[in-house]
């Protein structure tokens, strides 16, 4: 009994004597390590908002929901003729609307960016002691998973497009969700360096995020299309990210040659077929030189 | 390391509007010194570039004993900040804030939780760390980044505009911090009002105006160089009875905040030969002892709120050349 007062005693004196003595903090030098732990927690922070915003999680996966299941089953009945024996209309368009689950979350991640500086806190964070690019980096990678988590929401509705729970499919499924986040959200976070306003960034994005979906080939085959449309496709980067996704679906999908051939064509380039490998590489490269771009934006002084 | 902070020249160039026109001064450690100055006056710009945020058009500065432009990090460990707009993260608890900043600071893990707790109860909000800070008050918030903006113990503490748009009691409880924190910690304070109130809580203050600084000294002495005390009255004809006081008293008065106003020597003497001499109906009358009000105005020839009506058009070429941007 005694014991347990003096322990109590000597405890509460130890916490009295901390807050009475200023604590020493050393700020240590800047280094690669402290860098990488500023990206860590920019990244983090990404993620302890996206959780405690379930709404924006719920919204964020209504206008896939809609394309999938309203637009995808009412066409269907129309699209259907076209379509091979045994392959659901919804199976073919499931990539494109997968691309397109993670379209919005990922630029609108960035968009965080133009409400932080609205807000104040990405001074918070310019007048840190550590370099810009761990910043940006911290950014891009927190919106990239934030994307891919909501992508991923999507792919649990897989079945229900006729598309199989494979494994592999699901891993490759994912990796290309996480590339195509961290582009566009690289692509985002380049806008939002430049861009002040959180409406002219809205709007922009509208202006972006539309076209890039109509023109990838998420909701029609890229063969047999008018010459202006079939450039216009191929000069839209998110082709080369729905190209991949429908041909690991396909591949898990036992379907004839034909039907192969009619609905996954693949990307041609003057009747070349673009492998996979090198669109998925465009698209990391892409990723990275916007990226970069918008590393050097921030490293901008007034 | 005997100087906190070291400015000499400085200026900056916002196009050909100059913020800061070349103002020198030098801040001793352990200090607390304040920048007094209506809006517009360049205070804001002086602590942008003192504080690495922007670079200045010519001159130099150093802070911490490190230049601010060539040796920018450093500068930037050994400072802390507290901005006039909130740059808190409405959405996380205030410990996420702190931890936040701990990682972009550097904190060594180890003294983080000692540290936080310390700051935290320095401003009376260690029990409502786990709270988002959305739900904390306007007071609450600036409290909370000052806790921050200590965290990494810094050797000098900005604080730009700490109360501003705060409620008078919400104020002076900020400034009671302030107060214990300069006892607490081995720290420099520089601050930045437009308050003439708070700038006497200073060791030293400069008067900034149109970019430039008109006075630098402490409160007392600045005081103590007017000796004079200030006279407002309010008349039936005002332009009369500033043409009356001229002609009977050889003073010269002016019209601020409305009223006439002007300096003498003794007011408590002088009110009963005012009532006595002056041909205009007088409505109402004030006596007050020097205030820095008045030494701001003695140096700058105009009231602080009457800066800050004239000082509306500046800002507004100013804004108006950044959006064209």
């Amino acid at each position: 009994m005694a014991t347990k007062d003096i322990a109590a005693r000597e405890t509460l004196e130890t916490d009295e004597l901390a807050l009475t003595k200023t604590i020493r903090v050393a700020v240590p030098e800047r280094s690669l390590r402290h860098d990488l732990r500023a990206v860590s927690i920019v990244w983090r922070r990404e993620l302890i908002r996206f959780r405690t915003d379930r709404l924006r999680a719920v919204t964020s996966l209504v206008q896939p929901v809609l394309f999938l299941f309203v637009l995808g089953t009412g066409l269907s009945r129309l699209a259907g003729r076209g379509l091979p024996v045994g392959v659901d209309f919804r199976t073919f368009i499931y990539p494109g609307v997968l691309a397109m689950s993670v379209l919005f979350t990922a630029i609108f991640s960035a968009a965080s960016i133009v409400w932080d500086r609205e807000f104040g806190f990405l001074r918070e964070m310019l007048v840190a002691p550590v370099r810009r690019w761990s910043i940006v980096v911290g950014k891009t990678l927190g919106g990239a998973t934030v994307a891919t988590f909501q992508g991923i929401i999507f792919l649990a509705l897989a079945g229900v497009a006729h598309v199989p729970y494979n494994p592999v499919l699901l891993l490759t499924l994912v990796a290309e969700l996480l590339l195509l986040s961290f582009t566009l959200t690289a692509f985002g976070v380049m806008m939002a360096a430049r861009i002040k306003q959180i409406q002219a960034f809205m709007a922009l994005t509208q202006l972006f995020v539309l076209p890039l979906f109509f023109l990838s080939g998420a909701l029609y085959p890229l063969t047999g299309l008018p010459v202006w449309l079939t450039v216009l496709t191929r000069v839209d980067p998110l082709t080369y990210i729905v190209d991949p996704m429908r041909t690991a679906v396909f591949s898990h999908l036992s379907v004839s040659p034909v039907a192969m051939q009619a609905l996954s064509p693949g990307v041609t380039w003057f009747g070349w077929v673009v492998p996979v490998g090198l669109s998925l590489t465009m698209v990391a490269v892409m990723g990275l030189a916007m990226l970069g771009v918008a590393i050097a934006e921030f490293r901008k002084t007034e | 390391m005997t100087k906190a902070i070291e400015v000499s020249a400085l200026t900056k160039k916002y196009g050909e509007i100059g913020a800061v026109r070349g103002i020198d001064f030098e801040v001793a450690v352990g200090e607390t010194f304040g920048f007094l100055g209506p809006n517009g006056a360049g205070k804001s710009t002086t602590i942008k570039i003192l504080c690495t945020l922007a670079d200045p058009t010519s001159g130099s500065a150093r802070v911490a004993g490190y230049d601010v432009t060539r040796e920018r990090d450093t500068v930037r460990r050994n400072i802390g900040l507290v901005f006039q707009d909130t740059t808190l993260d409405n959405y996380l608890t205030g410990e996420q804030n702190l931890r936040f900043h701990a990682d972009l600071y550097g904190v060594p893990k180890a003294a983080f939780a000692p540290r936080q707790r310390q700051v935290l109860e320095m401003v009376g909000l260690w029990e409502r760390r786990g709270s988002v800070v959305a739900t904390y008050s306007g007071g609450m918030q600036r409290r909370l980044e000052i806790a921050r903006g200590l965290l990494h113990a810094p050797r000098v503490l900005f604080l730009d505009e700490p109360t501003v748009g705060l409620d008078p009691q919400t104020r002076v409880s900020i400034w009671e911090y302030i107060n214990e924190l300069k006892q607490r910690e081995d720290i420099t304070i520089f601050l930045t009002t437009h308050y003439m109130d708070e700038a006497e809580n200073c060791d030293r203050i400069a008067i900034i105006d149109h970019g430039q600084i008109v006075a630098i000294d402490t409160p007392e002495a600045l005081k103590a160089s007017i000796g004079k005390d200030r006279v407002q009255i309010s008349t039936a004809d005002d332009q009369a009875a500033i043409r009356a006081l001229d002609e009977v008293f050889g003073i010269d008065a002016a019209m601020h905040e409305n009223l006439v106003t002007f300096s003498v020597e003794s007011g408590e003497l002088f009110v009963p030969q005012l009532f006595a001499r002056l041909p205009v109906a007088i409505r109402s009358v004030s006596v007050s002892r020097p205030s820095l009000d008045d030494v701001f105005m003695s140096y700058t020839g105009k009231t602080i709120r009457d800066a800050e009506a004239s000082v509306g058009d500046r800002n507004r070429r100013i804004a108006t050349r950044f959006s064209r941007r």
